[in-house]
Formats: C-alpha cells, structure tokens, sequence
C-alpha cells in the first residue's frame, strides 16, 4: 500500500523527521540519518564564528534531503521572524520550522508570539511549519493563519518523556481531520514514536531520541519501523477498549 | 577608525567598507551563509554595494547542528 506523506506540495515517503544536533560526529550523524530513511532534516541558523574557521555543516548532509532550518534560540517574534528570512537567504528555501520558546529551562513554546510570527511569515510566502503546545485552539489558529500543518510537542524538548497528553493529540486528530500533525519533540523509546503516529499524527520529527542514544544509527533504524507500525496501526482502526474480558476462544464446547 | 558590531563583538575598522570586503577582512565564508545589516536582509547580489561604518550591527549567519 503506497501512504506517501505530502506537505508544502512536496510528496515524502517516510513519516520521520530528524535533527542535525547533538551528534558524538559527523560519521555517526550520517550513518543514522541513512538507517532512518528520513527524507527531511531540520538544521539551526548561528552566528558564524570570527575566532576560527568553520567547515560548511551543510556538506555533511545527504544531498536528496529537504532541508527544515529552524528559528530555535529565538525568544520573540521578531527574531524568530528575522532568523527565518536569514534562513532563506541563505539557502533559498521558503521551508521553515517556527520555534519560538518562552523561557529557558522548559523550552516550553510561547504560542502568542509563534502565531504573531506564522502570520507574517505566511504573508511573506514561507512554508511555515510551527512547534506549539499541544492544544487543539492554538492548531485551530495556526492553521487559519496559513501553516501546512502544526507541530503539536509530544513532551519538552530533548526531555524523552514520550506523549505526555496522549489525549490532547486524539482530540486534535478527530477535530481537523484534514489537518496535518506532525508531532514535533519529547520522544525517547520507539514505543513513544508508535503511540503518536497510532493517536493519528500524520509524521513524527525528534533529534536527541536518535542523537544521544547508545547506537543512533540503531536507535534510527527502529524509529523509522516504530512510525511505520504506528501509521499502520493508526490506518487499520484500534479494537474498542473494554473494561472487562472478551473471550478469545469459545468458552462452549471447552471439555468439562 | 570606524566602530561595528559584528556577531555582537566589537570590531575597529579602518573605515566604512562593504559587504563584500567585510567578509574579506574577517575571513568569513560566503557559500549558504546570509548577511544581515541592522536587522534587515542584504541579499547577496548587494554585497558589493552596501556599505557598513560606524555603530552598524551586522550578522553573518550560518547552519550548524539542530533539532
């Protein structure tokens, strides 16, 4: 069964979206974007530094890629807004991932100020794809300003604390049924990428899940079967849950 | 001498100069990097006729590792 995954009018055949941080090196980056069969990366945009030379960061990746630069370290709009242009300048893509976080130590998103920035970078013909809190009225805004699709947190950034609100994702599924959800941090374990994609999101993105784990280019590897088995769960409809038994086998005709 | 603020640091200059040699001068690479000038975009095709002096805030940006 072909489940190709469009968005920003761009066809993708795999539902996982990776991170470039936090990699040991280069090597270890590369293998475990391969083992993923990821299709999309996300980067950061930084001050060049003055004191030595830099190699181009962007060399290191797979060249089939579409490239996701994101607006993290960015604490309003403004700069969330400046970064994205500085993105676009840069490498000529209108695809951005809005972040704009509300305070240091959560990471935790400041959705005011992400959708005063969606607004306008929407005008301004970006591709805006913004990491909000899991709350189906913000989604419902987001979407209205002009973004392909929302990125609900699963759990803190880099936390690894999987789907905290599992039930925030279902009722953001069955209410925009026609949106795109791509659920966007907080996953650790391939379990925790299964659940989301079995809530109905339509892609997961993670970084440190991968990045940090013991073997990343293994930790890639069940990732991409992880979302996979999620998608197929999600698309072949969950048994009811029930309080009590259901008999598997004929309880009549058992010997007595 | 000239005073700029590049990247947030301080740097004397000699005297206002363009973009285009700014990057010259400081040794910053010019393939998929962007330059901004008191916070609006230069695209690049204006290097070479932008000029920055005195109290002008530029940042040279470009892509490192990230989620």
């Amino acid at each position: 069964m072909k489940d190709t995954f469009v968005l920003g009018g761009k066809e993708f055949g795999s539902r996982l979206i990776i991170g470039t941080g936090k990699y040991r090196s280069f090597d270890e980056m590369k293998a475990a974007h391969k083992a993923s069969g990821a299709q999309m990366v996300t980067v950061a945009v930084n001050r060049v530094p003055l004191d030595r030379k830099t190699e181009s960061f962007l060399d290191h990746l797979d060249q089939a890629m579409q490239i996701l630069p994101n607006t993290a370290g960015c604490f309003d709009a403004e700069h969330a807004i400046r970064t994205s242009r500085l993105a676009r300048e840069a490498l000529g893509t209108e695809w951005i991932k809005l972040e704009v976080i509300g305070d240091p130590i959560t990471l935790l998103p400041d959705n005011e100020q992400t959708l005063e920035a969606a607004k306008i970078l929407v005008k301004e013909g970006f591709i805006v794809l913004p990491y909000f809190t899991d709350d189906l009225i913000m989604a419902k805004k987001l979407l209205d300003a002009g973004c392909p699709a929302v990125m609900p947190l699963a759990a803190p950034i880099g936390s690894g604390m999987g789907v905290q609100n599992p039930s925030n994702l279902r009722i953001m599924r069955e209410q925009l049924p026609d949106a795109t959800i791509i659920v966007d941090a907080g996953v650790g374990v391939p379990s925790d990428a299964a659940i989301a994609m079995e809530l109905g999101a339509d892609a997961i993105l993670m970084n440190t899940a991968i990045a940090e784990a013991g073997d990343a280019a293994q930790m890639a590897t069940a990732m991409k079967l992880a979302v996979q088995a999620g998608r197929l769960g999600y698309l072949s409809g969950r048994m009811p849950k029930r309080l009590y038994a259901s008999a598997s086998s004929p309880i009549q005709g058992a010997i007595k | 001498m000239v005073e700029i603020i590049l990247n947030g640091e301080k740097k004397q200059i000699d005297s206002e100069v363009t973009l285009d040699r700014l990057l010259d001068l400081f040794s910053l690479p010019r393939q998929r990097v962007a330059v901004e000038v008191n916070k609006e975009v230069v695209p690049r095709r204006n290097w070479e006729n932008v000029r920055v002096g005195d109290a002008d805030q530029i940042e040279v940006i470009h892509f490192v590792g990230g989620g």
